[in-house]
């Protein structure tokens, strides 16, 4: 790991009196002084803006993008719309995931990957590798800083910016050089909390008057900075896989209950499409379920998960979710034991505490 | 001080407070511990009887997102436990040094007590560490 690296708002975040961590290499606050729980609240019922810069970016140009794209993607892009977004993991042979993603498509010879931080230069190396063709790799990482503003007021914050309509602009869409306080912008409506909002990403050089115009923008609206703490946990309750937790190189897409978004029956075949398609006939020994505490107790990762006294599994991610005012999780189980619906018990320090196990996501907005 | 520290309580390191009371010595988090872990939800209380040792871990709270302990102040038997924290763990956070009490322990030797922090030599403690931080 080199030295830590700072995006272009951390001043902002020192002078919001942000908790600053190294997240994956990056200065960056995990919680502010009104607290994770606020944080939480205030998204779900108004509007935040996260620095998540740290995210990696990654141009894929040229006539064979397109077939490259689905030779290391497991979700089909063929059909994918210019201006349009897709999820999707990347495999090894064996199914293990090198990263989840986000493809915006520009156009059919143009893309943009959005990679998470930690792997962003283990993608690169690996995009690299597998690369064929007129294919043109960037990493663009340093280069870009994105703003996530999310919660129900984020529309009206932003549209304030700018002058293309984002009440036409759907989710998972995006649209490029676009004028946002006079920077050129990629807006795409898309996040990592379960609730409405829009990222924004722009060259390091604009970015602190784009944060500035947002946040200015967003003062008549109750616009609050938030963290990383807030982020983990939004995530939680929307159930979306965190690399690391959800998926790894030891977890496959079909374990964490991606497979909308793996295409087994692609006909040039994905890397890693062969072992998946062996693993859905085959079938695995541990998948990924939703728990509730019907004890007080939190669910932390590591933690293991009882039937009797047999362990069937371990929680990948858990905390206090301050929307439901319940304690959940996601674990990775047995699923020849594991049913919807029924209890089970999750070891925590000394004793054990009563779960069950129910349908994910745990929450899920009003449309 | 942006901390809030009482006079006539004892503090350990650990950022624990001791309150002597008849031969007892009643315990809690201080206001710079409950800030420092943020919003608590969960709180594992001692046995009352059990035999707690100075300086190791007696209860366990936990924040959103980290667990921490709580480790006795001195040697001795846990006479009473605040159960109203099993259901209201936030009360630490409202009220470090009154409804947010921990745990009551029995106190064997007051020189143990004697050795602990009082409120000027905890405030220069807690303004160290925060400079370290």
């Amino acid at each position: 790991m080199g030295e830590t690296k700072k995006t272009p708002f951390y001043e902002r975040h020192v002078a919001q009196n942000g908790k600053i961590v190294d997240y994956s290499g990056w200065l960056l606050p995990v919680q502010f002084p009104q607290g994770l729980v606020e944080e939480v609240h205030d998204t779900r019922n108004r509007a935040t803006i996260f620095d998540v810069s740290h995210m990696g970016e990654v141009s894929v140009e040229g006539k064979d993008a397109e077939a490259y794209l689905q030779k290391i993607l497991t979700n089909d892009i063929s059909k994918l719309k210019d201006k349009a977004i897709t999820y999707s993991p990347v495999c090894y042979p064996n199914g293990g995931v090198v990263d989840d993603i986000l493809i915006y498509r520009i156009n059919s010879e143009e893309y943009l990957l959005v990679v998470n931080a930690a792997n962003t230069d283990k993608d690169y190396e690996w995009f690299q590798e597998n690369c064929f063709g007129d294919v043109k790799l960037q990493n663009l990482s340093s280069e870009y800083a994105q703003i996530a503003l999310q919660g129900p007021n984020s529309e009206s914050i932003l549209q304030e910016l700018t002058d293309i309509s984002l009440a036409d602009m759907k989710f998972y869409r995006f649209q490029a050089n676009v004028s946002v306080a006079g920077v050129n912008s990629i807006v795409s409506r898309t996040g990592y909390t379960g609730e409405d909002g829009f990222e924004v990403y722009c060259k390091n050089e604009g970015a602190l008057t784009l944060w500035d115009a947002v946040w200015e923008a967003g003062q008549k609206k109750e616009l609050r900075p938030a963290g990383l703490g807030a982020r983990d946990v939004l995530r939680l309750e929307a159930s979306l896989p965190l690399y690391g937790h959800e998926l790894s190189q030891d977890i496959t897409p079909l374990q964490a209950g991606l497979n909308r978004f793996v295409a087994l029956d692609k006909q040039d075949p994905f890397i890693g499409q062969e072992a998946l398609q062996k693993q859905k006939q085959e079938g695995f020994n541990r998948k990924l379920f939703g728990l509730e505490m019907l004890e007080r107790g939190v669910p932390r990762e590591g933690y293991l998960v009882m039937a009797g006294k047999d362990e069937i599994g371990w929680i990948s991610s858990g905390s206090y979710s301050p929307t439901l005012d319940k304690f959940i999780a996601m674990a990775f189980l047995d699923p020849e034991v594991a049913k919807q619906g029924e209890e089970v018990d999750v070891a925590i320090r000394k004793r054990t505490y009563r779960a069950k196990i129910t349908k994910m996501p745990f929450y899920r907005r009003d449309k | 001080m942006k901390y809030n520290v009482i006079d006539g309580l004892k503090y350990t390191q650990q950022h624990e407070w001791a309150r002597p009371e008849d031969g007892t010595a009643v315990v809690g988090l201080s206001d710079y511990a409950q800030d420092k872990l943020g919003e608590i939800v969960f709180v594992e209380l001692p046995d009352i009887g059990a035999e707690v040792e100075a300086g190791k871990s007696a209860a366990v709270i936990e924040s959103v997102k980290a667990v921490a302990d709580l480790y006795a102040p001195v040697d001795g038997k846990v006479t009473e436990v605040n159960e109203a924290l099993l259901d209201q763990p936030e009360v630490i956070n409202q009220d470090p040094y009154g409804e947010g009490w921990v745990f009551k322990v029995e106190v064997k030797d007051e020189s143990q007590l004697d050795k602990l922090m009082d409120k000027p030599a905890y405030e220069e403690f807690i303004i160290k560490e925060e400079e370290e931080e």
